[in-house]
């Protein structure tokens, strides 16, 4: 120790021992992160189309359902046996798009900017960002998502009472359902997150995120039905309806299984961004 | 203090950086000169670790870039190409890099007001002239109050005021005892306010030197000298650290070594009639491409504007 003692002493800091001694914690990058996010217009605008396209999209179906019930009309096979959860949920399709997109936007944002370079000169250690911009937008995905469907599902709850489709919170399965919904809404952001940051493409993220949660199920459907069966239920988009879905038959996972699928897809992305992000050259 | 040490960085095929050694010291502004091309833009990016080197390292204040806990404190960079969201407000980036270290919003302040900012800050960075994005980049750089300051190619975009702003702030920071290491493509640029010369082409270190030193190498001032017997002139003036030069049959002579007062003296003592007798001087522009001219990129022709060639 007593030869680093000396070199030490002529360093920096002794010559300007008044200059004040400011680190990078994880603390002050998350803060970073979040002041980073609430600064860009976009995060406003596409977190408010989530949160309204989860609540109007969630009242339209339960009002269309009253409707139909009141005219007499029959009843398409998709509404026969239409609940108020799953009514009131029925938004939360185009929300993952909106939630996942601005994930997405809030990742690879940085690299068509050139931001990444004074982000990551800022923190050169780099993996704190990542996990910030995942923790952060997460958590704000998470929120929106959980306060949308629990507003959706109540209004819904009254628009439909006296209807064969009425629950209200406390019937079996609907509060697990609801946070389920919220939890895979804010899953698909940190996903966004992930998809943005190893693509590094704004384009490239969002193809890939509508392409995984939307097209590959229906892909899937052109295999041989044994293996259909066999690979169905663990798909992203299927395993993370499990999470939200009341009713569970043999062909899907259970809710548990499901977030298990769900977040095990999500950490293998996160993994695979944190990669690129440690590896090369930004 | 930056030291590199055999740096290298290869990309596929291309060698942008090829086994650099060299060490900015504090104090004094350093120069990096190259052509386009010459590698310092990726030189720089090694110094602050968005690039890795190929082989190599390099370091700043006597350790790697990201091993440091307050790495805004150590190196402020500006760097050649835009570095902001061009949907943030000036005030919102720099509050946003200020949080990582924990810098308070009166440092903030305080750049912005240094850079003259004050009555953009609050405007979205994208719609920023050139001028005022380099600002903005320069305020960023100052943020930590950092140790090493490094620039690449400040003065591009800048108005003739904002040029002069930029030579007396550099020359300010290395009087505070900082190091400042700057980039460019223009020797006159850099000669104004550069002591010293860090000098690349294709990745290789071409000289590293001060300003006086490479304009002695490049051969010092040459005087032209044309007189009625040259082949006697030549015998006249012949001497040690003299050296003249000229072609056969022509009266014109060119000498090194010797100042024109000196020549004419000479002339005059052995009864020589001069016709001509001129100074030239070598510009730091001259030195800098006599050193560089192997090493450009990419050459510029000008057969293309000959009649002949625009004919065929």
């Amino acid at each position: 120790m007593s030869t680093v003692a000396p070199s030490r002493a002529t360093g920096p800091a002794a010559e300007r021992p008044a200059r004040p001694v400011h680190r990078v914690t994880g603390a002050r990058v998350l803060r970073s992160e979040w002041a980073k996010m609430w600064s860009l217009r976009s995060t406003w605008i596409t977190s408010g189309l989530g949160l309204l396209f989860l609540i109007a999209f969630g009242l339209i179906a339960a009002y269309q359902f009253r409707s139909r019930i009141s005219s007499g009309r029959p009843m398409d096979r998709d509404f026969a046996d239409a609940t108020a959860l799953g009514l009131s949920l029925f938004g939360t399709n185009f929300a993952q798009l909106a939630l996942g997109v601005l994930g997405v936007l809030v990742a690879a944002g940085e690299y068509s900017t050139g931001m990444i370079r004074s982000t990551l000169a800022a923190v050169p250690r780099r993996l704190p960002v990542l996990w910030s911009k995942a923790a952060a937008y997460g958590a704000v995905a998470l929120l929106l998502g959980t306060f949308g469907v629990f507003v959706a599902f109540l209004a819904d709850s009254r628009i439909l009472a006296g209807t064969r489709a009425a629950m209200t919170l406390s019937d079996a399965g609907v509060l697990r359902s609801l946070l389920g919904a919220g939890l895979y809404l804010g899953l698909v952001g940190v996903i966004g997150v992930a998809l943005g940051a190893l693509l590094r493409s704004v384009a490239g993220g969002i193809s890939v995120l509508v392409a995984s949660l939307m097209l590959v199920p229906g892909l899937v459907s052109l295999l041989p039905s044994s293996w259909q069966d066999t690979i169905s239920p663990y798909l992203p988009s299927h395993a993370g309806e499990a999470m939200f879905a009341l009713q569970h038959d043999a062909s899907t996972l259970s809710p548990t299984a499901g977030l298990l699928v769900f977040v095990l897809w999500t950490v293998a992305v996160l993994a695979g961004a944190a990669v690129r992000l440690v590896r090369s050259d930004a | 203090m930056i030291e590199a040490h055999r740096l290298t960085k290869r990309y596929g095929e291309k060698t942008a950086v090829d086994g650099l050694d060299f060490t900015v010291r504090p104090g004094t502004v350093t120069g990096f000169l190259g052509p386009n091309g010459a590698g310092k833009s990726t030189t720089m990016r090694m110094i602050i670790g968005l690039d890795a080197p190929t082989s190599g390292s390099v370091r700043v204040n006597g350790r790697r870039y990201a091993g440091h806990a307050a790495p805004l404190q150590e190196v402020g960079a500006l760097l050649e190409a835009r570095s902001i969201h061009p949907g943030r407000s000036a005030f919102n980036h720099l509050m946003a890099l200020a949080h990582t270290h924990g810098i308070p919003r009166r440092r903030v302040d305080e750049v912005v007001g240094l850079t003259g900012l004050q009555s953009v800050a609050g405007k979205r960075a994208g719609a920023f002239s050139l001028g005022m994005g380099q600002r903005l980049g320069i305020a960023a750089a100052l943020l930590g109050d950092p140790a090493t300051v490094m620039l690449d190619e400040p003065v591009n975009g800048l108005d003739p005021e904002g040029v002069l702003w930029i030579r007396n702030l550099l020359t300010g920071l290395a009087a505070e005892g900082r190091t400042v290491f700057v980039s460019s493509h223009l020797m006159s640029e850099v000669a104004l306010v550069a002591d010293h010369l860090i000098v690349v082409g294709r990745g290789r270190l071409l000289a590293d030197t001060t300003v006086r030193e490479l304009v002695r190498q490049a051969g010092g001032d040459v005087v032209k000298v044309a007189a009625a017997d040259p082949a006697l002139l030549r015998e006249a003036l012949a001497g040690p650290g003299v050296e003249v030069t000229g072609q056969a049959g022509s009266e014109e002579l060119l000498v090194t070594g010797l100042t024109a007062r000196a020549i004419g003296l000479k002339a005059a003592e052995h009864g020589i009639a001069l016709f001509e007798l001129a100074t030239r001087t070598v510009s730091l522009e001259e030195a800098f491409m006599d050193l560089t001219r192997d090493a450009v990129e990419y050459h510029g022709s000008t057969t293309g504007i000959e009649p002949q060639e625009r004919a065929a």
